[in-house]
């Protein structure tokens, strides 16, 4: 509870500094970011890492499906999660939903994040009737849960991947647009927003290079939390077969071609997938707790 | 009040009007509707007298105020694989689903509640903490894949309960009902405790808040010095002051705990509206999937007004405000 406050900034320390002392105060949010970079580092050079292009089925052989981790292929390589139903390693699989499902999540999450903190701190900048009328439609749509939304336009679109990532835009927008607005509406009244008027600067640059920046530490936060929630439910909608086409399965695809033989004890299949997102989601969301104990002002006491 | 109910109803009225015209555009515009709502074997004739049915001769507003005018009059299209009106299919899943639901409630209350309070009262014990690390679990898993591990935990491995399916059902007060008898039962234990897991973490979370806001005002003070049984605080003063949050959070859960049936329901192979429209969305089962969207929006925007009228009745505050607005 004191933490912050006998960390009291020395003279030297710049915010970053301090950013990531505090940061840093918690052993579990910085196992939670180690694991995070190690995901990451594993998505992004997937194609390097993993042994086998789960993709490309010339690779595959059907002698080698359903194999129990640690068995060895016809080839004499070793199969270190096993193989499923394809005889497609998981491994490398993994490897490559990982990459999809963050690449999903991410991308989803950076366009809803510009969308919304756009449309928030706008509304909070210009106020009137344009901000009621977008804070009524946040309240409304807040009111739904996001797996109605979801599928209320899978279900129009037809699936797809972009078809996904727009479900996953309209599901995330109006967090952040609520956030960015509560923000701003801080800010707006601060001293350096009237220095930047006062000065005379056209209404974009005080908007942009003023308003915009001070308004991220709050977005920031809840962005963590949006991806984690984004990736969560792709899988889901993927798990459901509404989300990701076949060709290129996340995670969650892969967890649903392995359901149907779970119950036949065939586990690692659909196991081995769920620990790799359920990793990701758990690392994103231990960054993403402390960043909000760090930034926020009010629990610095 | 008048003005705050009125102007809360003519918002409801829109966001149905806004969903309707969402739904309308992906049937009617996205492609030939004549090819959705009439099956593929239809006969040139047929083709024509669905058009003439459908008004499609007719410009676009007025095939909108047609699809209106049918659905204001329950008729939602017949379902292609059940060959009867898409409502009756879906209230004939209804019972399934609500029951789920219930289960799912009963638990994430009854369990949600007291742990909360613990975890409230004693912030600093050991078990607290064990029960808030849970709430984060329940709260950051993908609900699917927590239902695959009961599945896989319960009934493949220690074989303790049913995996999927619905447990026979009796008739009650008119609905087929499974839960009243443990034959039934044991088949809603899983899903029940599935669909309940977010609702509970969420639950112990407000209510460990909630108390330990409350233990350090006045009222409470006041009870201890006028030496009330500890019981008594707890339960009359401390409780009664929780519940108004708790009653709105539950109640505008009970929307989204069956709008996340259909990720259970699917898991479970349980027979409700969700796995119904997550089926017939793969059977291309348009009407079906109009009906279960235009019906579940419904619901979600009466349990809101309720929630937002029943507040406002019971916090003045809440009035106050939007008649400022």
């Amino acid at each position: 509870m004191n933490a912050s406050s006998t960390a009291a900034p020395l003279a030297q320390d710049t915010p970053w500094r301090q950013f990531v002392r505090d940061f840093s105060q918690s052993r579990i949010a910085l196992f939670g970011l180690a694991l995070l970079v190690i995901v990451l580092l594993l998505a992004v050079f997937a194609p390097w890492l993993a042994p086998q292009n789960p993709y490309d089925l010339a690779k595959l052989d059907l002698m080698d499906s359903r194999l129990p981790p640690g068995s060895e292929s016809m080839l004499g390589s070793t199969f270190v999660l096993g193989t499923d139903g394809m005889g497609r390693d998981m491994f490398s699989a993994i490897l490559y939903g990982l990459r999809v499902s963050l690449m999903v999540g991410v991308i989803s999450g950076a366009i809803a994040l510009a969308l919304g903190a756009g449309l928030g701190v706008s509304a909070a900048f210009f106020g009137g009737r344009y901000e009621q009328i977008l804070m009524r439609i946040v309240d409304i749509q807040l009111g739904f849960p996001a797996i109605l939304v979801a599928l209320i336009l899978i279900a129009v679109l037809g699936p797809g991947i972009e078809k996904v990532i727009i479900a996953l835009i309209t599901v995330q927008w109006a967090y952040y647009a609520r956030t960015a607005r509560s923000a701003a509406l801080v800010e707006r009244n601060k001293e350096y927003m009237e220095a930047a008027r006062g000065l005379g600067l056209p209404t974009w640059r005080v908007l942009l290079k003023h308003l915009v920046p001070n308004t991220l530490p709050p977005l920031l936060v809840v962005g963590t939390v949006q991806v984690a929630h984004a990736i969560a439910l792709e899988a889901t909608l993927s798990f459901l077969g509404l989300g990701l086409p076949i060709t290129e399965p996340s995670l969650g695809l892969l967890i649903a071609n392995g359901y149907e033989y779970m119950l036949s004890g065939k586990y690692w299949i659909s196991v081995y997938p769920g620990v790799a997102l359920l990793l990701t989601i758990v690392a994103i969301n231990l960054v993403g707790d402390q960043l909000r104990d760090v930034l926020n002002p009010r629990l610095a006491r | 009040m008048f003005v705050f109910i009125m102007r809360r109803l003519s918002q409801t009225a829109v966001v149905l009007l806004v969903t309707s015209l969402l739904v309308f555009a992906g049937l009617f515009v996205v492609g030939d509707p004549v090819e959705i709502l009439i099956s593929p074997d239809a006969d040139q004739i047929e083709r024509e007298r669905a058009r003439v049915a459908l008004g499609l001769d007719k410009p676009g507003w007025m095939q909108y105020l047609l699809f209106l005018k049918n659905a204001l009059s329950g008729d939602l299209g017949k379902s292609f694989v059940y060959g009867r009106p898409a409502l009756e299919v879906i209230f004939e899943r209804m019972p399934a689903t609500l029951e789920l639901a219930t289960v799912a409630m009963l638990i994430s209350i009854f369990v949600g509640i007291p742990l909360g309070l613990y975890a409230g009262l004693k912030p600093d014990s050991k078990i607290s903490k064990a029960i808030m690390a849970i709430s984060i679990v329940g709260f950051s898993l993908p609900t699917f894949w927590v239902g695959l591990m009961l599945i896989m935990l319960f009934a493949v491995q220690l074989g303790w309960l049913p995996s999927t399916g619905r447990g026979p059902t009796t008739e009650f007060l008119g609905m087929k009902l499974s839960i009243i008898h443990w034959d039934g039962l044991k088949y809603a234990i899983l899903p029940g405790i599935n669909l309940a897991l977010f609702k509970l973490s969420l639950i112990i979370r407000l209510t460990r808040a909630q108390v330990r806001e409350n233990v350090l005002l006045d009222y409470i003070r006041f009870a201890r010095a006028k030496g009330l049984r500890k019981s008594r605080i707890l339960g009359v003063h401390l409780l009664k002051n929780i519940m108004i949050p708790l009653v709105t959070v539950i109640g505008l859960e009970l929307g989204s705990v069956i709008a996340f049936a259909i990720v259970t329901e699917s898991i479970f192979a349980w027979p409700g509206m969700g796995k119904l429209v997550i089926d017939s969305i793969f059977q291309l089962d348009r009407p079906v999937v109009v009906a279960y969207l235009m019906i579940t929006v419904l619901m979600f925007v009466v349990i809101n007004l309720v929630i937002d009228i029943l507040y406002s009745v019971l916090d003045p505050r809440v009035r106050l405000s939007a008649a400022k607005n």
